[in-house]
């Protein structure tokens, strides 16, 4: 079986950025002790193919009214290094209401909660790897990290891929936000280039007229080695 | 094609009501399953030992034949019907949740070998820029000896991914995750 690429070191934050605090007691100390794949590793959970339920795609129909706030539709589609899609993936996203607050029993920021959003939702990827979801846009919120700290508005993403090695949990902010400059949870992330992965672009293509803003946000997980026998 | 990888971002504390709303996922095998049946309590600790109260731990396993159930997975074994290699948990106030799962099997390995007992465990959280990836052993399989992986771990940390039974509670067994500090556990680079 052919292995997979090694994380790409531009795009992996070192465990340790003390300006996000709560690195600091987490962080491991030690170096990481190096895995060649095995099947563990080449092997992986197919989960989520029964679990999507009839509105799970559209955050903005999980309760009898419309939440409030700016709906948008987000688009993409998950690729692996070498350009192949990822096909048939469950992709699942959290986000806070239009107004900074995520329905969670630990998020004190005064903010109103919406009973019309939840703000949770999950997608499959089709033949091709592409996804769609509507919800509305997420709220800035504050955070303790620092002085006058606020986290840009972003949604989280959790995907599985083909492998144990291709999970990943990430964000996705929005072009233009003068948050995410300050963010010290994006700026973990030590190349610019890779930081822009994470930034989805307004897509007039996505845009449904009369009715919402679209974004498009591409994913791109880890692939495979390339073998003598790839093209 | 030569892209580059979408990097990844901490889960967060507010992950609950979209990745764990329940604890069915907790179940990876169902009442017919075969195997050793065991409940796998897991524990993670910070640097300081204070208890990680908003974790969420992932599971992936081979049934107790050995085998993966994944189409790469091309071992000439049946697949238990009964069991489901995959278990996702948040982790409570004490830093812990517990699994029903059964003792896996041994899986191939490389050139040959056959790897020992084990379960490959993700584990995210806020404060955690990327996942942090380990390996639950089982104390006193005689396979652990053998094990190519174990084998990598320096010979004085190798007990930090071993699970030990509960004598207190049969059945259960007991993992120790310390993110930091003298008893910081082996986390791997895959």
């Amino acid at each position: 079986m052919t292995p997979y690429r090694r994380p790409d070191p531009e795009t992996r934050p070192g465990y340790l950025y003390e300006p996000y605090k709560s690195t600091v007691r987490r962080a491991p100390a030690k170096p990481l002790i190096l895995l060649p794949h095995t099947l563990s590793e080449l092997t992986g959970p197919l989960y989520g193919h029964d679990a999507i339920g009839k509105t799970d795609h559209d955050l903005t129909r999980q309760h009898p009214g419309e939440p409030l706030g700016e709906r948008m539709i987000v688009s993409g589609r998950v690729l692996d290094e070498g350009g192949h899609p990822a096909p048939h993936t469950l992709v699942e996203v959290w986000q806070t209401n239009a107004a900074g607050r995520y329905r969670h029993d630990k998020d004190n920021h005064p903010a109103p909660l919406d009973p019309n959003f939840t703000g949770a939702g999950r997608v499959m990827t089709d033949a091709n790897g592409c996804y769609r979801f509507v919800t509305i846009k997420p709220g800035a919120y504050p955070w303790r990290n620092h002085r006058n700290a606020w986290r840009p508005a972003h949604i989280h993403f959790s995907l599985f891929g083909p492998a144990f090695v291709t999970r990943l949990i990430t964000q996705m902010y929005f072009p233009g936000d003068p948050l995410c400059a300050l963010d010290p949870i994006l700026q973990s992330i030590p190349s610019e280039k890779a930081r822009e992965r994470l930034v989805a672009r307004f897509d007039p293509e996505t845009t449904e007229p009369e009715w919402a803003l679209g974004y498009r946000f591409d994913i791109v997980l880890r692939g495979r080695e390339a073998t003598p026998f790839e093209g | 094609m030569n892209l580059l990888p979408t990097p990844s971002q901490t889960i967060g504390p507010f992950f609950h009501f979209c990745l764990t709303p329940g604890e069915a996922l907790g179940r990876l095998a169902g009442p017919d399953a075969m195997g050793e049946r065991l409940r796998l309590l897991v524990r993670v600790r910070d640097a300081d030992g204070a208890p990680v109260g908003d974790a969420m731990i992932e599971l992936w396993q081979a049934d107790a034949g050995g085998k993966y159930h994944h189409p790469d997975d091309t071992q000439e074994l049946p697949a238990d019907p009964g069991f489901r290699g995959f278990g996702r948990l948040a982790t409570n106030a004490d830093g812990a949740c517990v699994f029903e799962t059964v003792k896996p099997g041994q899986a191939r390995g490389p050139r040959g070998t056959l790897q020992a007992p084990h379960v490959n465990l993700s584990l995210f959280a806020r404060g955690l820029v990327d996942r942090l990836v380990t390996r639950v052993y089982f104390a006193g399989e005689r396979a652990n000896h053998q094990d190519p992986v174990l084998a990598l771990a320096p010979e004085d940390r190798r007990h930090t991914l071993l699970a030990h039974p509960d004598a207190g509670n049969p059945g259960v067994w007991t993992f120790e995750i310390h993110l930091g500090g003298e008893r910081e556990t082996v986390f791997f680079d895959v």
